[in-house]
């Protein structure tokens, strides 16, 4: 038994709001299942859970504004340790079953040694986010909270038919006009439109970057780095390939950074309590600015075990769910190294503040045609100007100019990427 | 299809890749990277649904003629046309 409280989604995070539950009493959840949505500055965060069990009570309402760490549920071991009568007597239950593949919910079969059998088909573990779950915009999922209109009654037409405020508000028009109030009523609770407030995001990057200025010795290095060779791959890449499955300039420098990560492992992880260590998966934050000002940086994660083609499909999902504000907690808190790039028309270099707990930023700017010189002569080349911002406690100059010189060979040799 | 009709079609599948975008507050000569924000990831998201929705092949060396709403309309209903 234990509680499942409000997770913390950022060192300066205090309070969230329980927007919606996508759990109930006696569903099985596994560990990483995703069972709720918490509103935050950063949006509507998709909450997984980190332990494996049996929903017992749930101890907050959605709506309910709670600090970091209040109890949202109750949480049993789900392993028939409490007197049910269960269907067939069960050997020493003191393990709690894996989240294993659920099982139908059929009796075991009358073998010698049953296991011990799920009291609940648990459905659950299978596909965290599909059935039940409606995806939602943070201002459709307002709106429709505001209009009391059904989220799961919505045709959405977003990205994976994530229901829009559009869709929302269609459905509101289409419906037939209340019935005649008898006398007024409060309206339904003066609750805060969820959905991106610049404010309190504004406040939300304050926070992280003063803490950055703070707390952590910044050093800083730029690179020219030859981006035709990239480029003319990219190129004929893509000729041959339907829109879905192109690439972008910016999978390739993701790639080629965690690629770079292995050579100086000391920029990746997070500088917590006790001495530094180098992470070892790359969990790669993609800072994804935000129209309208602000920015997120959710991670992609194990990003080093992910192809160029992976990691473009990664980048892709994170920026659709980033916009329809669908993130989970697990991909805004566990960024152990972030990369910033300004895109197409931007400038040509961008000098980053560490986002912390991490150690390194790795800034791109906007590639752009200038004079090189190339086999001995000058001539027009696209080049972008690599940066790095690097936590001077934990690595130094030298380390860092190895890494922005081994993302310059890796992006001479992209096929090899 | 009508030219009104690509262009319902085509402010359907560009607020589907950027729902923080009123339909209402568009405009036809509104440039999508540079007035409306479009990053390179929602650009190649809106050519991957316009392919998808129409069947043509475009391109990246199109990628120019779809630049307002205005260019892309021409530019859909050309190639649907021809």
């Amino acid at each position: 038994m234990s509680i499942f409280t409000m997770p913390s989604l950022g060192a300066d995070m205090e309070e969230g709001k329980l927007i919606e539950w996508l759990v109930k009493p006696g569903d099985r959840v596994s560990k990483g299942d995703i069972v709720a949505v918490v509103e935050t500055q950063k949006g509507a965060i998709e909450i997984e859970i980190f332990e494996t069990g049996e929903i017992g009570a749930l101890l907050a309402q959605p709506g309910q504004t709670l600090p970091v760490g209040a109890p949202l549920a109750r949480l049993g071991a789900a392993d028939g340790a409490e007197p049910t009568p269960a269907p067939s007597p069960s050997p020493s239950p003191a393990l709690a079953p894996a989240p294993l593949p659920a099982r139908p919910a059929g009796p075991a079969g009358g073998t010698a040694k049953p296991p011990p059998a799920p009291r609940e088909p648990a459905a659950a573990s299978v596909a965290p986010a599909s059935a039940g779950v409606v995806l939602a915009s943070p201002a459709a999922r307002g709106r429709a909270a505001e209009l009391g209109i059904a989220l799961e009654t919505v045709s959405g037409s977003g990205p994976g038919g994530a229901v829009l405020l559009a869709d929302v508000e269609r459905q509101a028009q289409a419906m037939p006009a209340p019935p005649p109030a008898p006398e007024p009523v409060p309206p339904a609770a003066p609750k805060g439109k969820p959905g991106l407030d610049m404010a309190e995001m504004r406040r939300a990057i304050a926070a992280a970057m003063s803490r950055a200025k703070r707390e952590i010795p910044h050093y800083y290095l730029s690179h020219e780095t030859d981006l035709q060779p990239a480029q003319d791959w990219l190129t004929a890449r893509n000729a041959d390939r339907s829109p879905d499955r192109r690439l972008l300039m910016g999978a390739l420098l993701i790639r080629a950074t965690v690629k770079a990560v292995a050579r100086v492992p000391e920029l990746n992880g997070r500088f917590e309590a006790g001495p530094f260590g180098p992470a070892a998966a790359v969990h790669c934050g993609l800072a994804i600015a935000m129209r309208g000002g602000g920015l997120i940086a959710p991670a992609i994660l194990n990003a080093e075990t992910l192809d160029v083609d992976a990691i473009m499909a990664a980048m892709r999902d994170l920026v659709a769910r980033t916009r329809a504000g669908r993130l989970r907690n697990s991909e805004i808190t566990q960024g152990t190294i972030t990369v910033s790039s300004l895109g197409e028309s931007g400038v040509d270099a961008l000098f980053g503040v560490i986002y912390p707990p991490q150690v390194a930023l790795v800034g791109f700017g906007t590639p752009r045609v200038r004079p090189m010189v190339h086999d001995g002569t000058v001539k027009p080349r696209l080049a972008v100007t690599v940066t790095l911002a690097a936590d001077h406690r934990v690595s130094d100059g030298r380390r860092g100019a190895l890494f922005l010189a081994e993302i310059d060979r890796l992006l001479q040799e992209p096929e090899s990427l | 299809m009508t030219r009104d009709e690509i262009r319902a079609a085509f402010i359907a599948d560009l607020t589907a890749v950027a729902p923080d975008i009123a339909p209402e507050s568009l405009r036809d000569n509104d440039h999508l990277q540079d007035d409306l924000g479009l990053d390179s990831m929602d650009f190649l998201n809106l050519v991957s649904a316009l392919h998808n929705r129409f069947g043509l092949p475009i391109p990246e060396a199109d990628y120019p003629r779809l630049a307002t709403t205005a260019l892309a309309v021409t530019y859909l209903d050309q190639a649907l046309a021809g």
